[in-house]
């Protein structure tokens, strides 16, 4: 038979039961859909996981005191205070694949302006810290090294602060705050950089010299963690080892001895969150799985239901001279149109539902080909086979069976 | 003498329901020549459904020969089979069988789909043609459901028609219809025989067999009696002298 007879005989099957073949469609159309939108709420929130994660910078490694096995025994206070700016000094001279790294300490209090205060905190670092932080400048500068040098109490200051404290002056530049009993002369502020994928606000932060802050408000003089920036993403790992085995000789630990320290990088977390971003995906996935299939099962009950009507129709057409090859392409035709038409409206709905939640809720999804396309071929493989299967039964009868089935 | 038409010799047919054997058919000898209108009749159970099922090819006989216009059908394979339904035969059943939702045009169409020979344009003019014949012709897009029994038998009789075949297969045509439509649907019949057709039409009522050539008459499986009949009632003719209180065509 031709190809365009049997289009036409599969388009008018189609077509004298419309109802039929919309209950039919509406499994795929579901299916195609959720899948879509479920996999793309969970792309969506693995690609701001890792969007946000790399602003932060990817290269960025974190030092700090105490060891971190799993269920590990309390720190005593001499192991929080065993870091010290010498290993600030030894890093930067023995690791030749950092290029930045900075000591951290830092301080909460209230920072008041005016009659204005605000909750906040405040972090002593170098002036390096701004690049291994992926902080910029909106106005103002960075401070210098003398000024690290001198105690200088001087800062940098976020948006956060910048709105909560200086609403009625333009330009916080210049002006002085007080964190504590100490005044700082605000030199500089950073640009907006939001939330964190945790929810932490990024902007509510205070910068200050280390040396100003261990002095003048802690009294201490070790450093309570190290920021530092591999070379480049690829150097990460070597910037650990690095590190490790730096900060391994300045605290004169033995071969046989664990780390007083702990070494994590920006991209161990990244991995971390994609994975759980991941696990989240296939629950997803698994989920829209289960709608595929109740789908499918919708499609093959409305197949059994039909299938009297359409056995005798099968035997009629075996009758007036239908092959058993021509009956199986017309049922394969028509429950590949049928997939394909209910497939493409999936997709769309799909993709409507995916920008409905992330205009509604606000999360963020990303609709990916893959995932389009997976649905959809799944959706196709279900469709035709739940169509098919039965129809192939039918046409392998003796004419006169099928003619008489009930 | 030319060659029969149909030609059966010692066709048997058994069913296996679980452990029971039914023997519907035991030895049947036929031939039918071309133009010919012959009546199978008997009683219920002996036979004649299945008899004409074989004849139809919709069925397989469980032994025996059977040539049809020269062809031993036990050679053919399904697609062949197949192409001999599609185009040396035509089955008329008792419950027209017609698709649902499905205008008597398309339906009528049907078999045409199934012969690579003829093109879309062909085929609307034949299944138009087989219409006309049938005097159907102010129907065609109707559906069944809205036809009369007697109208879906035509459309059914025009749907046999339409690949122009050898022999015409009726299984109790008449059988749900009342005695006037019985007759139109006879004169219809009897009018394609005329112009050539070779008619096999099974039937129990023996007024409607007088409208052929021939009989057979079947009892439990096997041939008991063949008649010829000299003059056969002319359905058109009854019809005319039937008080025509209403026109149902
Ligand atoms: N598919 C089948 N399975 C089992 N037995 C069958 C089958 N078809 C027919 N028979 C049996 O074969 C015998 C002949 O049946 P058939 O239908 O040919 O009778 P018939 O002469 O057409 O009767 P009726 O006038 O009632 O239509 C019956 O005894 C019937 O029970
Ligand atoms: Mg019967």
């Amino acid at each position: 038979m031709n190809y365009s007879n049997l289009l036409k005989i599969s388009m008018n099957a189609i077509l004298r039961n419309k109802f039929r073949a919309f209950l039919t469609m509406l499994g795929i159309i579901i299916g195609v859909a959720s899948v879509i939108a479920m996999l793309a709420i969970g792309q969506g929130s693995k690609q701001s996981i890792q969007d946000e994660m790399s602003e932060m910078g990817t290269n960025m490694i974190f030092i700090m005191p105490g060891d971190d096995r799993p269920g590990g025994v309390r720190m005593s206070s001499s192991e929080l205070q065993s870091m010290k700016l010498t290993d600030v000094e030894a890093i930067k001279s023995e690791c030749s694949a950092v290029s930045s790294v900075s000591p951290v300490v830092n301080s909460n209090g209230q920072a008041v302006f005016g009659n204005k205060n605000w909750p906040s905190n405040i972090y002593g670092v170098n002036n390096q810290y701004l690049e291994i932080r992926k902080y910029q400048l909106a106005s103002g500068r960075n401070f210098t090294e003398r000024e690290i040098k001198t105690y200088a109490k001087v800062c940098v200051i976020g948006r956060t602060i910048v709105e909560n404290l200086f609403s009625e002056i333009e330009n916080p530049v210049g002006q002085t705050i007080r964190f504590g009993s100490i005044p700082f002369k605000v030199i500089g502020v950073l640009t907006e950089k939001g939330e964190n994928s945790m929810g932490q606000d990024q902007d509510d932060l205070i910068l200050a010299p280390y040396t100003t802050i261990q002095k003048r408000i802690l009294s201490i003089t070790y450093i309570q963690s190290i920021f530092a920036s591999a070379a480049s993403e690829e150097l990460n790992t070597l910037a650990i080892d690095q590190i490790t085995e730096t900060l391994r000789q300045t605290h004169k630990i033995k071969s046989t001895s664990e780390d007083d320290f702990s070494v994590r990088s920006q991209s161990e977390m990244v991995q971390t969150f994609t994975a759980i971003s991941d696990i989240m995906t296939a629950l997803l996935g698994a989920i829209a799985g289960i709608s595929l299939l109740v789908g499918g099962i919708g499609i093959m009950n409305i197949m059994y239901v039909s299938v009297t009507e359409r056995t005798r129709e099968i035997g009629l057409r075996l009758a007036i001279g239908g092959r058993e090859s021509d009956i199986m392409t017309q049922f394969l035709v028509e429950s590949f149109l049928l997939s394909v038409v209910g497939g493409i409206i999936g997709i769309l709905l799909g993709l409507v539902s995916s920008q409905a939640i992330a205009s509604i809720l606000s999360w963020p999804v990303v609709v990916t080909p893959a995932s389009i396309i997976f649905a959809f071929l799944v959706c196709s493989v279900i469709g035709i086979f739940f169509g098919w299967y039965p129809a192939r039964k039918a046409a392998g009868l003796n004419p006169i069976d099928a003619l008489r089935y009930e | 003498m030319s060659q029969p038409v149909i030609s059966i010799k010692g066709i048997k047919k058994d069913f296996k329901v679980g452990e029971i054997t039914v023997h519907a058919l035991r030895g049947i000898d036929l031939e039918v020549e071309e133009g010919e209108f012959i009546a199978i009749m008997g009683a219920s159970g002996s036979g004649k459904s299945t008899m004409l099922n074989v004849l139809g090819c919709l069925d397989q006989p469980t032994s025996g020969s059977y040539w049809l216009d020269g062809v031993d059908i036990g050679s053919l394979s399904k697609n062949e089979l197949a192409r001999l339904r599609n185009q040396k035969l035509g089955f008329v059943f008792q419950s027209y069988n017609l698709l649902p939702r499905t205008t008597a045009l398309e339906n009528v169409e049907l078999p045409l789909y199934y012969n690579n020979k003829i093109t879309s344009k062909d085929r609307r003019v034949k299944a138009i043609e087989a219409l006309y014949a049938v005097g159907l012709a102010d129907r065609m897009h109707h559906m069944p459901n809205q036809m009369s029994g007697g109208q879906q038998q035509r459309v059914a009789i025009a749907r046999a028609l339409v690949n122009d075949p050898r022999v015409i297969l009726a299984d109790e045509a008449t059988g749900n219809l009342d005695t006037r439509t019985s007759y139109e649907i006879m004169a219809l019949l009897q009018y394609l025989n005329e112009k050539g057709k070779t008619i096999i039409f099974v039937t129990h009522e023996h007024e409607i067999a007088r409208f052929m050539n021939r009989s057979v008459q079947f009892k439990d499986g096997l041939v008991a009696r063949k008649d010829n009949f000299e003059k056969r009632f002319l359905a058109a003719e009854l019809l005319a002298m039937m008080p025509s209180n209403q026109n149902l065509i």
